[in-house]
């Protein structure tokens, strides 16, 4: 079974997943950013491939993308670094990144290659719902690799069930209208907009992402989805002097101390 | 043999909408409403209306003598630096604005490289009461600096993006920021024939003026509606996709697109993104982009801010694949050489853009008896400082 599947079959509340960005902020720090992300028992870990132009980015991950790249992170060293990846790591990974390097990579061979190093699913933002039912579903599924959407507070309800229909390991809802890490905080109107969408009989579990930055931010989100993905402010701890062993684990800890 | 825009949203394997899921209600709700809108009576009305009485068209269909007896040929130019605001992007903005009007938007966003679409932009949000926003690379605003004053004299807020190589590519990737983070009241203006579907052809339909001018101006001055060739310069490709839009199933009229080689095709400072580029994902279409074997997009050069783009409209991709039309490249020194010599030819200064289409004369054949149009897309007095700084005057 798919390790995204396993994790949401076991564990109903209080998911956190967190995203960081391959290389950054060193080139090889990514194996052991994922290594200590897991000593500090976070359930999920969404690996960021750098892109020169994130149009879905705010400046903190436009920044880490920056540096990775000028670091010479690509796709193919990526997939090097994560070869033995499995041998110490059992909790699901995700490869998050923009479509075109993708397409330069072959969407075939990148498939193969996720499934190869043990990759469970992929997010990218600016891969559509139609064209992934067209040109990429057969081959992600394939290799047992889940697509996971995105919804904002302004999807339909209609598109929310196509999405929710093409969905099969989760449904990443964005918190508000924003790019990530736009906003800090929880308005009235996000809450309105997560009752609404856990009250709408999705299938698929759901995990709230965009400005979750904080333990009262989780604490909310987590009130009303299975869990809550963390990505901008860790790349800013990350980015911070201290060793990396510290770095995760304090973030870690300032966000959920029941994990 | 089709060259327009499908269901779909592409031009044969170009084009689509690569769009987050953040930018699909606005994306939708245009792709579904836009043909209604532009094809609408009212649209029209005014839209013609003030194309006339605003932006002073039709644009002269100019025989340029002096320059038809150096190339002994007959060359004639479509004049629309003489547009108001400077350039074509005037007729773009104009359609785009009603279009937003009509959608019930009260913010305008847009990008800017020679800041030539940014001053358009400004321009009809001041006719129209709207707020306005530009977004332009800090490099251009620096190298562009008369058209970032005039903007904000016509009240609009220019933002100077700072990420990336800080020119039109990083302007864009702004303005779409700033669409996901303000998806309910703001409308984006998008300057070229770029874009997620329906974008492209959009922007296409609005140019198209330039081309339906051309038909009867030929006629009425050589009797004839189609010329031998067109020539234009190409960036994001919308002055061209205006030029040839009513000559793209005229099969005898052959169309030649001229991208900026800045420095040379074989330096690495150059924007010739269908001569040295390849297939990919940029800006949420699919077209020819200058990328590494990685897929990041490298950041081109040119010495004109208004082609220093590393993709090209789906179009123009779908034209060169096809063979419709030609595409031939200029470099810095020959593009300079071309305003010189138009300027004491013809006394028209042209925009260093659209001295790329004037470059190629000398190395394309031609006839006695043909007919050349070039599209002169825009004047040059946002160039000036980089005119005099090279020849001395």
């Amino acid at each position: 079974m798919n390790r995204i599947n396993k994790l949401f079959q076991n564990k109903h509340e209080r998911i956190l997943s967190v995203y960081f960005t391959a290389g950054y902020p060193k080139l090889d720090d990514t194996v052991p950013v994922i290594q200590e992300l897991v000593k500090n028992g976070v359930d999920l870990i969404e690996i960021g491939m750098p892109f020169s132009d994130p149009v879905a980015d705010g400046p903190v991950i436009q920044g880490s993308s920056l540096v990775a790249l000028q670091n010479g992170m690509s796709v193919h060293k990526l997939f090097d670094q994560l070869k033995d990846i499995r041998q110490s790591v059992d909790i699901p990974l995700i490869l998050m990144g923009y479509i075109n390097p993708v397409i330069q990579f072959g969407v075939d061979a990148f498939c193969q290659k996720c499934r190869e190093v043990g990759i469970d699913g992929l997010i990218i933002p600016d891969l559509p719902l139609a064209v992934y039912e067209e040109e990429y579903k057969a081959i992600f599924e394939v290799n047992n690799l889940h697509n996971i959407f995105l919804i904002t507070p302004q999807t339909s309800d209609d598109r929310l069930r196509r999405i929710d229909e093409a969905s099969s390991g989760f449904i990443y809802m964005v918190s508000s209208n924003s790019t990530t890490g736009a906003k800090e905080g929880v308005t009235d109107f996000q809450n309105v907009y997560f009752e609404r969408i856990s009250k709408f009989g999705l299938k698929n579990p759901r995990l709230i992402g965009f400005g979750i930055s904080s333990a009262e931010t989780f604490r909310n989100a987590c009130n009303y989805a299975h869990g809550a993905i963390i990505g901008s402010a860790f790349v800013k701890a990350l980015g911070t002097d201290l060793p990396l062993n510290e770095k995760v684990s304090q973030f870690v800890k300032t966000i959920a101390t029941e994990v | 043999m089709d060259y327009q825009v499908n269901k779909k949203g592409y031009y044969g394997e170009f084009g689509g909408a690569y769009i987050p899921e953040m930018m699909v209600p606005n994306i939708e709700e245009l792709e579904n409403r836009y043909m209604e809108i532009i094809q609408s009576y009212d649209f029209k009305q005014e839209f013609v209306s003030l194309l006339k009485n605003y932006a002073g068209r039709p644009s002269p269909l100019y025989f340029a003598k002096r320059l038809s007896e150096k190339y002994q040929s007959n060359i004639f130019l479509k004049r629309e630096d003489l547009n108001h605001t400077g350039s074509h992007k005037i007729n773009n903005t104009i359609g785009q604005i009603l279009v937003a009007k009509k959608l019930g938007k009260t913010r305008i966003i847009a990008e800017t490289g020679a800041g030539q679409h940014g001053l358009a932009t400004a321009t009809v949000c001041a006719l129209m009461g709207l707020k306005c926003i530009v977004y332009m690379g800090a490099v251009d605003v620096e190298r562009q600096a008369p058209n970032v004053k005039k903007m904000r004299m016509l009240g609009a807020e220019v933002i100077s993006a700072v990420s990336g190589n800080q020119t039109l590519k990083d302007a864009t990737n702004e303005a779409m920021r700033d669409w996901i983070n303000n998806p309910i009241d703001t409308f984006y203006i998008i300057g070229s024939v770029v874009g997620p579907h329906p974008y492209p052809d959009m922007v296409a339909r609005f140019q198209s003026v330039i081309s339906e001018e051309m038909r009867w101006q030929l006629d009425e001055q050589v009797g004839r509606e189609n010329p031998d060739r067109i020539i234009a310069c190409v960036g994001g490709g919308s002055n061209a996709a205006g030029a040839f839009y009513h000559y793209l199933d005229q099969e005898g009229v052959e169309l030649i697109g001229v991208e900026a080689a800045g420095k040379g095709i074989d330096t690495s400072e150059t924007a010739a993104t269908i001569t040295l580029g390849t297939p990919g994902v940029l800006h949420s279409s699919r077209s020819f982009l200058m990328q590494t074997d990685d897929g990041q997009i490298i950041e081109p050069y040119s010495i004109s801010a208004g082609l220093d783009y590393p993709g090209i409209g789906p179009l123009h991709a779908h034209l060169f694949k096809t063979g419709r039309a030609k595409y031939l490249w200029a470099t810095d020194a020959e593009v300079l050489d071309a305003a010189l010599e138009l300027t004491q030819l013809e006394g028209i200064i042209p925009a260093l853009e659209s001295a790329h289409a004037l470059a190629v004369l000398p190395k394309i054949k031609l006839s006695p008896e043909e007919i050349t149009v070039i599209n002169i897309s825009g004047r040059g007095d946002k160039d000036m400082e980089t005119y005099l700084k090279h020849f001395g005057y």
